[in-house]
């Protein structure tokens, strides 16, 4: 009894050990490039903090600028929503349309799944510059193809009010990244569900409104988790087509630009710190609203999960 | 499901492909404008297919900026984050899925909740860090990161490494095998697919950053292809035909990449999406 105690002892700081050397890769990420940093940029947020002298405390002074003297914010927090309000959505939906239509039984699946997904793998900078072209108000093949049936085309990219569903045609362009996740839950959905929904006499929408999409609504919430983490943090389309500026009339200017250029042009280090802790807090509350209202849409078909 | 009727093959043929026009079509006016002369490039109504094709415009394009120092210097950032990436990724992954120890399921979800955190956040004492180290204007900031594992494929791995079963582990260790023998000889053979689909979406993601390159690189020889490009638009804003030239250099690559590996892609997608 005594002796494999000990050895079970012995056996329990070997695994301790080992799983500390094993994951010290990352336990050095999460204390280095994470904890600390985390740390800090919640003092810097406290800070003036301009990187040629060093911080210096003046409480929430910061947040007061941000809040009450910074319509650049308020600029660029409305644009952010207008992404995540009407932008994301739009693309949810129409990457899970295709996904549907992908998922009858065609021949020649593959072909149109790789025409659909290839856009979304593309580097966003040499895509954004092929619609910076696509979208050229006088010489764009959109423009030009609107005025062929004699519509004439907006400013888009370099109209303010347009510039933004110009941007979201754009993010449309890669609907296919979310296609292929959806089709691959499709997929999954065990056939017998659909057999059993016709047995008892449900027709085409009532299956798809009883088997469909509850089923595919634990990856409905992943693509909307994760698209509303990347829209909060949409950069670098807004930075190619602007070239940085979030123009015209910073209709473009989104809060990951606007903190980018507060950062490193304006070098105010720790007004950006607390652009960033506001950002990080907008991010979570609309994570958890989600997640609480998930537990009315989100079906798990393993219950215990 | 039954077989479907012709006539309702035809309509899902149809939406499909009118569709796939608008996720095509931009394709085909990329590389066509990259091979036009400056008239066709701005004539009403436009040229749908060239007369002469002006190769010439790719030698230009990489002829205008330095394109194949960017190539290099993206190149040499890629090798390293897969290096960096599948190495480290896969060993705090074993960590995570095939070792018990105390503590190791509550820093799994820390692990988890990283991945909610915006970079912004994280972004300026980053910077500070490697401003200390005398990092800008190197490729470290970009590659080095790589080797303490992220939280994305450290999650991706240990969830694979979990459907390999523990019995195998157990018959190293019944030889006197210890974890690193049954990390190298049982658990990484078995996972290569997993492997590759890290390695691969690394890749493309150090192909397409802009974020990283834009912060760290100010010297315009150790550029990236990203931010050379971007940089390029602000130069030459109007010369499209090279513009468009040097976009399809940039793209070409990762289109060659996925049709080499496609089933690595699907099946990673599969993975990573939701078998969570």
């Amino acid at each position: 009894m005594k002796l494999s105690d000990t050895m079970r002892s012995k056996q329990g700081r070997r695994d301790l050990r080992n799983g500390l050397l094993f994951a010290s890769p990352w336990l050095i990420h999460l204390a280095v490039l994470i904890a600390y940093p985390i740390l800090s940029s919640f003092y810097y947020s406290l800070c003036n903090y301009d990187t040629l002298r060093p911080p210096r405390f003046i409480g929430l002074e910061n947040y007061r600028i941000l809040f009450t003297e910074d319509p650049l914010f308020y600029a660029s927090l409305w644009n952010t929503f207008y992404m995540v309000v009407i932008g994301l959505p739009v693309g949810l939906f129409l990457s899970l349309g295709i996904a549907l239509l992908m998922n009858q039984k065609l021949s020649g699946m593959a072909f149109y799944r790789t025409l659909y997904y290839l856009p979304s793998i593309c580097p966003v900078v040499a895509t954004s510059i092929l619609w910076l072209w696509l979208l050229n108000p006088e010489m764009g093949l959109v423009n030009t193809m609107l005025g062929q049936i004699g519509v004439q085309g907006p400013g888009w990219l370099v109209a303010p009010e347009w510039a933004k569903p110009a941007l979201i045609l754009m993010g449309l362009w890669g609907a296919g990244g979310g296609m292929v996740i959806y089709l691959a839950a499709l997929q999954d959905v065990p056939q017998q569900l659909y057999e059993a929904a016709s047995l008892d006499g449900a027709g085409k929408i009532a299956q798809f409104r009883h088997v469909t999409l509850p089923m595919l609504s634990p990856v409905i919430l992943f693509n909307l988790i994760m698209g509303l983490i990347g829209t909060f943090q949409y950069f670098t389309q807004a930075y190619v087509i602007s070239r940085g500026s979030g123009g015209p009339q910073d209709s473009t200017l989104f809060y990951a630009l606007h903190l980018f250029n507060v950062a490193f042009l304006d070098f105010r280090m720790g007004y950006a710190c607390a652009m960033a802790w506001v950002l990080f807090l907008i991010t979570l509350a609309a994570s958890l609203a989600v997640f609480r209202s998930s537990a009315r849409w989100v079906y798990y078909a393993g219950e215990s999960r | 499901m039954k077989r479907r009727s012709i006539a309702s093959q035809w309509i899902g043929h149809v939406t499909l492909l009118a569709l796939g026009l608008f996720f095509v079509l931009p394709f085909y006016w990329l590389v066509t404008t990259s091979l036009k002369s400056d008239t066709e490039v701005f004539a009403v109504p436009p040229v749908w297919v060239p007369k002469d094709l002006l190769w010439g415009n790719f030698v230009k394009a990489v002829n205008y900026i330095p394109f194949f120092t960017f190539l290099k210097n993206t190149l040499i950032i890629c090798g390293f984050s897969v290096l960096g990436a599948v190495t480290s990724s896969s060993l705090v992954a074993y960590s995570f899925s095939r070792i018990r120890w105390p503590g190791r399921d509550a820093l799994f979800l820390v692990l988890l909740a990283t991945m909610m955190l915006p970079g912004q956040v994280t972004l300026i004492p980053v910077f500070g860090i490697f401003r200390a180290l005398g990092w800008i204007d190197t490729f470290l900031p970009l590659t080095a990161p790589h080797f303490l594992g992220s939280a994305f494929y450290i999650f991706m791995l240990r969830q694979f490494f979990m459907t390999i079963p523990m019995e195998l582990s157990d018959a190293v260790r019944i030889d006197g095998g210890g974890e690193w023998d049954i990390f190298s000889r049982v658990i990484l053979p078995l996972s290569r697919p997993a492997l590759a689909t890290v390695g691969l979406f690394t890749f493309i993601g150090s192909w397409n950053d802009f974020g990283g390159p834009l912060l760290y690189l100010n010297d315009e020889r150790k550029a990236t292809l990203s931010l050379g490009l971007q940089q390029f638009v602000s130069q030459h804003g109007a010369e499209w035909s090279l513009l468009m030239a040097a976009s399809t250099l940039m793209t070409i690559p990762i289109i060659i990449l996925f049709f080499f590996a496609q089933r690595t892609f699907i099946q990673g997608i599969a993975v990573s999406g939701i078998k969570g």
